[in-house]
């Protein structure tokens, strides 16, 4: 598979190997072909028809996408039949679509506006039926709007090849063909399990996470790129951020944990971020600052200290605990939220300072 | 039955076999004379002819048989389909040979007594040729068979395609022994490339070949797939071969699978054809039984198994791809190609696609040799075409004639020409993503390259013929109507593109047409063309770019005049009572369904335009030629 095949893209001469596709020997190359239904961490699908390129010896114009790569290629990128065929398929895709860039979540967000704008697509080409579904909020996470959808199946690809779950597949065919959830029920009655990795994918605003809406355009927010606190895994996600509350998560495409992806818990389940019952600073029994006796069962208020208070507390009591009662009188149970690296220091810490072997794990969140 | 073991016992079968066609005259072996005394009747079992009912008609004769004392002598045998569907039920007398058109129950007796018995013609069921009133008695010579040649076609309508016997007793299975004992794969591959055998499917793409890719194939296992989808429509070529004659194609498929090393075979047939997938179902059970399928074929080393796969009825499914993903149990959708199936198609594995008739002609090239099959049809396009001839023409049926006839003589010669004196206006060949030809190409002769170079296909053999009253916008988007609807919805040109051009059609069809309106059919149709997915979408437009470059006139009075020339499109004609010649007989009035018409007994009647659905009633029930439409 690492056979070399000399091809030549747009007059310039590339080494491409076997078992690649003309795309990704462009990219590559640093040769742009603009796409849409494809997606790096998906397998391609060729229905988008954007990344079409007139291939020499070919009888229509092909998908960059999927064509293999062979010895003697000779392909054009930007023919004029090949810009014809692209505005072609953007200008059908407009003609069914709402056209509502001014109020839709995505604009700025969006593969489609950045194409209509790269090859000056207006939107009054084709006057014709538009499709007028509703819309499908039953869920807490994602919102459907299929009037949005261009049929890419990004997100039935990502549901079933990055979730193993195929929540998502498409439904009836030709013109009334859409995307629909199981058996065709609402996104909530479905086997869906809201990892979001469909939203991830989606170059539109059909599929959107509910906690944005109406909460700030991409260039309002703060994008924040941080590692997800939930589990061990460490996947990396951007936070975009308005007056310091998140607004919406997104898993970082290249971030070789998680390639862009992430699960229910890291892209939806924030809401404790700014809950009012968040705890944000240690605290302490208020006797163990003054007496350190408690008054009979009543263990008495909560107190706010300073991180060196706190852990000064702690590990005076754990010394007193193992000197006076033996290393075994204390177990240590962590947390699948910490990072691996936090979990072996836990363990050093059991083992051999306060040397017992009474170290657990939760396993699960 | 046991297995058979070997070529030479098998032929010691056919040769008793033999004699189970010996009345019909027409076994391969002539050294078997007719028998005399006996008699069989054949009935059509197609599907055509069961709709009119030949198996009430075939009780009625088994019953008056009895009835006679005859049934030691006489056979009553249900057949697969004669072709000539128009005429149906259709019942064929051996030894005389006399074809029986549009028998009926009442019949029965008649036919038993009068021909079967006093060997004499029943002059009323005999077929009469509707132009020159001449009569035909003898099935064969009759003017729509005469002219037929018939490879694919050869044992339908004549063996019971429900007994291997028959098959065998027409050489069936000798090519398949002839294979395993005495041939190498690549033996069987070279003859069948040097035939010429192009894919009966509507590509044409040389059959040879695509078995050599997919023997050269690295990966194992390798499969085959029987395209039985056949989802033109109006075509029933195919069915028509499963019904009349399933082990033809069972027996091309086991020497493909060999001739490819392959494990396993497919059919994939419409569940739309519940004869056909009952026919294949006994076929299949009776070649395991004879030992033609399963584990050491005819006692040689090679194995091989065919499952049957029922389609739910989508026309895309019919693509490669799709019914590929259809038989894995996924969504009949196209993928891009390449890779092609030879090198990566049934789970990823090499699989050679096929359609009915490659296969089914396969056993006939391999007995009788590339040279053979080669002296039929022309030099590209070697053998035989079957067409399923409908519309505006005498004799509707299927019918197979030499590639390189001529459409004229298609339509004439067998088809006995347009029906009620009306003129040809156009020919529809390739189906829904074909196209239609005008008179002036009537001496294009019907081969792969000459069709496309007229601007039509040879598709997958609809032939659709149609008269002067034929609108051909209208004719059009009857076609773009269909090949959207059936779209997968996959790739943008095709799903929408399809929408938008159907919708630009119906516009002008209702007399809403702009002048910009034909660039636009341009742009659609050459966009989908080039930018589509599969040939689907590639070839929708084709029935609409076809009747614009022929009668590009008619389109253009539609949108200019706001006229229908030919009278159909609803949006552009009035249905006018002429005052001279009304004379107030009230029958159209009262047979209007939308009570559109007004007038009292003996004064001239009035059609409300703004009423009036043009449903033509009025015109069909008045007998005095007083309504016109302009
Ligand atoms: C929309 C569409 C429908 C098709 N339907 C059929 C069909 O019903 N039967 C068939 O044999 N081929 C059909 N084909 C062609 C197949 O894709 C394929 O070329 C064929 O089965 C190959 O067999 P052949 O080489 O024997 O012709 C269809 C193609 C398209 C694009
Ligand atoms: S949220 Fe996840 S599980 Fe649900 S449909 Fe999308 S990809 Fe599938
Ligand atoms: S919802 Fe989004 S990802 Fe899914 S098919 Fe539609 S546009 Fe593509
Ligand atoms: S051309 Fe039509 S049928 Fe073919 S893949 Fe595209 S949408 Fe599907
Ligand atoms: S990106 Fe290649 S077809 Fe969509």
């Amino acid at each position: 598979m690492l056979e070399k095949a000399t091809i030549t893209i747009d007059g310039k001469k590339i080494q491409a190997r076997y078992g690649q596709t003309v795309l990704q020997a462009a990219r590559e190359n640093g040769i742009y072909i603009p796409v849409l239904c494809d997606h790096p961490a998906l397998p391609p699908e060729g229905a988008c028809r954007i990344c079409l390129v007139e291939i020499e010896r070919q009888r229509t114009l092909q998908p960059a996408c999927t064509f293999p790569v062979s010895e003697g290629l000779v392909i054009h990128t930007r023919s004029p039949k090949v810009i014809e065929a692209r505005k072609f398929s953007l200008e059908l895709l407009i003609s069914d679509h709402p056209l509502d860039c001014m109020t839709c979540e995505a604009t700025g967000n969006c593969l489609l506006q950045d194409l209509a704008y790269e090859y000056g697509i207006t939107g009054d080409r084709f006057q014709g039926e538009k499709h007028q579904y509703p819309i499908d909020a039953s869920n807490p996470f994602i919102v459907v709007d299929r009037n949005k959808c261009i049929l890419c199946r990004r997100c039935v690809r990502a549901c079933a090849y990055i979730n193993g779950v195929e929540a998502i597949s498409v439904f009836y065919r030709g013109f009334n063909a859409y995307i629909g959830f199981g058996a065709d029920s609402t996104m909530q009655d479905s086997p869906c399990e809201f990892c979001g990795s469909c939203v991830e994918v989606c170059p539109t605003g059909a599929l959107w996470p509910k906690m944005a809406f109406g909460r700030g355009r991409p260039y309002q927010l703060q994008k924040i790129q941080t590692v997800c606190t939930y589990c061990g895994v460490g996947c990396q996600i951007e936070l975009q951020v308005r007056d310091n509350r998140i607004v919406n998560v997104f898993g970082v495409e290249n971030a070789p944990v998680n390639h862009g992806f992430t699960c229910v818990k890291g892209r939806f389940g924030n809401d404790f971020v700014h809950h009012a019952d968040r705890l944000t600073k240690p605290r302490v029994r208020k006797y163990l600052l003054e007496s350190g006796k408690r008054d009979g069962k009543d263990r008495g208020e909560w107190v706010e200290v300073d991180w060196d208070t706190a852990l000064e507390i702690v590990s005076r009591k754990l010394v007193e605990t193992r000197d006076t009662y033996g290393s075994d009188a204390t177990g240590v149970l962590t947390s699948a939220k910490c990072t691996n690296e936090e979990n072996y220091l836990m363990n050093k810490l059991a083992r051999q300072i306060i040397g017992t072997n009474n170290i657990d794990h939760c396993a699960r969140l | 039955m046991g297995k058979v073991l070997n070529l030479e016992d098998l032929k010691e079968i056919k040769a008793k076999a033999v004699s189970l066609l010996a009345t019909r005259g027409v076994c391969a072996d002539p050294l078997v004379k007719v028998v005399n005394g006996k008699a069989d009747v054949l009935i059509c079992g197609g599907t055509g002819c069961v709709a009119s009912s030949s198996r009430d008609v075939r009780e009625a004769l088994v019953t008056e048989i009895k009835k006679q004392g005859l049934q030691e002598e006489v056979r009553v045998i249900l057949t697969g389909c004669h072709g000539f569907c128009a005429k149906g039920p259709l019942v064929v007398v051996y030894p005389q040979e006399i074809l029986y058109c549009q028998v009926k129950v009442s019949d029965a007796p008649r036919i038993v007594s009068e021909t079967i018995v006093n060997k004499q013609i029943i002059e009323d069921l005999i077929y009469k040729d509707p132009q020159s009133q001449e009569q035909f008695p003898v099935y064969h010579e009759i003017p729509f068979y005469r002219n037929q040649l018939r490879l694919s076609l050869r044992n339908c309508g004549l063996i019971n395609p429900e007994d291997i016997r028959e098959y065998i007793a027409r050489n069936g299975y000798i090519a398949l022994g002839t294979v395993l004992e005495q041939m190498k794969p690549q033996e069987v591959i070279e003859i069948i490339k040097d035939s010429g055998l192009r894919g009966r499917g509507g590509a044409g793409f040389t059959t040879g070949i695509k078995w050599e890719i997919t023997q050269r194939s690295p990966a194992k296992p390798k499969y085959l797939v029987c395209n039985a989808d056949e989802g033109d429509p109006g075509a029933f070529m195919d069915r028509s071969i499963l019904e009349g004659d399933p082990h033809s194609v069972i027996e091309g498929m086991i020497i493909a699978g060999y001739a490819i090393g392959a494990d396993a075979g497919y059919i994939y047939c419409r569940a739309e054809y519940p004869l056909a997938i009952q026919r294949i179902k006994i076929a299949l059970s009776q070649a395991y039984e004879y030992g033609f399928l399963g584990k050491n074929i005819l006692g040689s080393n090679f194995s091989f198994d065919i499952y049957l796969r029922e389609g739910a009825g989508a026309f895309v499914c019919g693509e490669e791809t799709a019914l590929l993903a259809s038989v894995e149990g996924r969504r009949g959708e196209p993928r891009p190609r390449p890779p092609f199936p030879s090198i990566a198609g049934l789970w990823s594995k090499p699989t050679n696609v096929n359609n009915v008739k490659t296969y089914g002609l396969v056993p006939q090239i391999i007995l009788h040799g590339a040279d053979w099959f080669r002296s039929f049809g022309t030099k590209n396009s070697p053998g035989t075409a079957t067409f399923a001839l409908t519309g505006k023409i005498n004799n509707i049926g299927l019918i197979e004639v030499p590639m390189g006839i001529t459409l004229r003589e298609i339509i004439y010669d067998l088809g006995g020409g347009i029906p009620k004196g009306k003129a040809f206006k156009a020919v529809q060949t390739g189906g829904p993503l074909g196209g239609c030809l005008p008179t002036e190409a009537l001496d294009t002769p019907v081969d792969f390259d000459s069709l496309v170079q007229a601007g039509a296909t040879m598709g997958s053999g609809g032939m659709i013929v149609v008269d002067e009253d034929t609108c051909m916008v209208e004719f059009a988007k009857y076609f773009l109507t269909f090949a959207s609807a059936e779209s997968c919805g996959k790739c943008v040109p095709c799903r929408i593109g399809g929408r938008r051009l159907l919708e630009v059609l119906t516009r002008i069809s209702n007399g809403e047409g702009k002048p910009e309106d034909l660039d636009e059919i341009e742009y659609i149709s050459n966009n989908m063309k080039e930018a589509s997915l599969c040939a689907l979408g590639q070839l929708t437009p084709g029935p609409v770019m076809a009747s614009l470059r022929f009668f590009r006139p008619e389109y253009e009075a539609h949108i200019y005049e706001k006229k229908c020339p030919a009278k159909v499109c609803k949006g552009l004609i009035t249905y006018r009572v002429i005052e001279e010649n009304c004379t107030g007989c009230m029958v159209c009035k009262r047979n209007c369904p939308a009570n559109a018409i007004s007038g009292e007994k003996r004064e001239v009647h009035y059609i409300d335009p703004n009423i009036c659905e043009r449903c033509g009633i009025c015109i069909e029930v008045c007998k005095f030629d007083a309504i016109l439409i302009e």
